[in-house]
């Protein structure tokens, strides 16, 4: 914890602060990365094994050879997961930084620990919740390798169009609650979010690959391991980042009474 | 919507804010790193690959379904 001690202190100008919100992120996604191994290792990895076994059963079935194991099960499932999850919670968590890093002060006033879970809400929705309603993640034989291109080129597409919709919601928001007040404006601007989403993925491809016998419990439940996995990984995020943020404005404050950058870190 | 945020909050001081020129190197430069580790994680080897082989994508197999990627 010798990293979040450091990462605790406050930054001794403005230009270092983009730095330190950029590895505080890093440094949450890193922690957040081992509960996800924890978490997807216990509730999806029984899945993920099933699933195999119903692929290998099927191969066997059409007389066809088993798909040669070039990494063994067991480094999969553990080494390969954890590596997984690491690099992907430490760069959303990076990620997550830059944009509190943005956000903070200029999209919203709030104190540091309520702005970091919105973003972790707000960017859960828009990257996970929404595409993943059009396009839901799928256990190993679940998908034709040959449609790979196609299902990349939509999921990510859908991303990015649900972030862009929730970016302009956010803006649109903030516009008119100057006249709307803004309980009606955040109304307003969550339907416009939904009316865009809808509309657009209605129109991207149907993906619908689930071989013939593939047990709908086992679909299931893989499925909701992986929601939860990712409301492991943003709870997290938003809870552990918005904690350290105001920790570390809270020292700035005790020591940094004579300097005016540390007065303005005062936030209630 | 972040105003309503704001509007629940007791106002404060005086909030920090990053000007853009300070905060757009790093979120050029780190946020592209941080796009091109996830990539690997979620798609190397899969519809694209920068790399020969299938080592990325075998490797990182299950990180990859369980975190939501198409995969295979």
């Amino acid at each position: 914890m010798t990293d979040a001690i450091f990462l605790g202190f406050p930054a001794t100008s403005a230009s270092l602060m983009t730095r330190t919100l950029l590895l505080r992120g890093m440094l949450v996604g890193l922690i957040a990365g081992l509960f996800v191994f924890a978490f997807a290792h216990w509730a999806g990895e029984p899945s993920v094994d099933k699933a195999i076994a119903f692929e290998t059963s099927m191969d066997q079935a059409k007389g066809e050879a088993p798909e040669p194991e070039m990494v063994s099960r067991k480094i999969q499932k553990s080494v390969g997961l954890l590596t997984g999850a690491l690099v992907y919670s430490t760069a959303l968590g990076g990620i997550f930084g830059l944009v509190f890093a943005f956000a903070r002060g200029r999209l919203s006033l709030a104190r540091p620990r309520v702005l970091a879970a919105w973003l972790a809400i707000l960017g859960f929705i828009a990257i996970v919740l929404v595409p993943s309603l059009k396009y839901p993640a799928n256990p190993p034989s679940v998908g034709n390798p040959e449609t790979i291109g196609v299902r990349t080129g939509a999921y990510f597409l859908l991303i990015a169009i649900s972030l862009t919709a929730m970016m302009l919601a956010v803006q649109l928001g903030r516009y008119w609650s100057r006249s709307l007040g803004s309980w009606n404006a955040s109304l307003l601007s969550a339907l416009l979010f939904l009316i865009l989403v809808g509309v657009t993925s209605h129109f991207l491809p149907r993906i619908d690959e689930v071989p013939a016998g593939f047990p709908a419990s086992l679909l299931w439940k893989f499925r909701i391991a992986s929601w939860e996995t990712q409301v492991v990984l943003w709870s997290t995020l938003g809870l552990f980042f918005g904690w350290l943020t105001e920790r570390s404005e809270g020292l700035s404050q005790i020591q940094g009474h004579s300097s005016r950058p540390m007065e303005e870190m005062r936030y209630s | 919507m972040a105003q309503s945020i704001a509007d629940s909050i007791a106002q404060p001081v005086a909030v920090p804010v990053i000007p853009l020129r300070e905060w757009m190197p790093w979120a050029l430069f780190g946020g592209l790193l941080m796009l091109l580790l996830i990539y690997f994680v979620g798609a190397e080897q899969g519809a694209t690959s920068l790399f020969q082989g299938r080592m990325v994508h075998e490797f990182v197999h299950d990180g990859r379904h369980l975190l939501g990627f198409p995969c295979h």
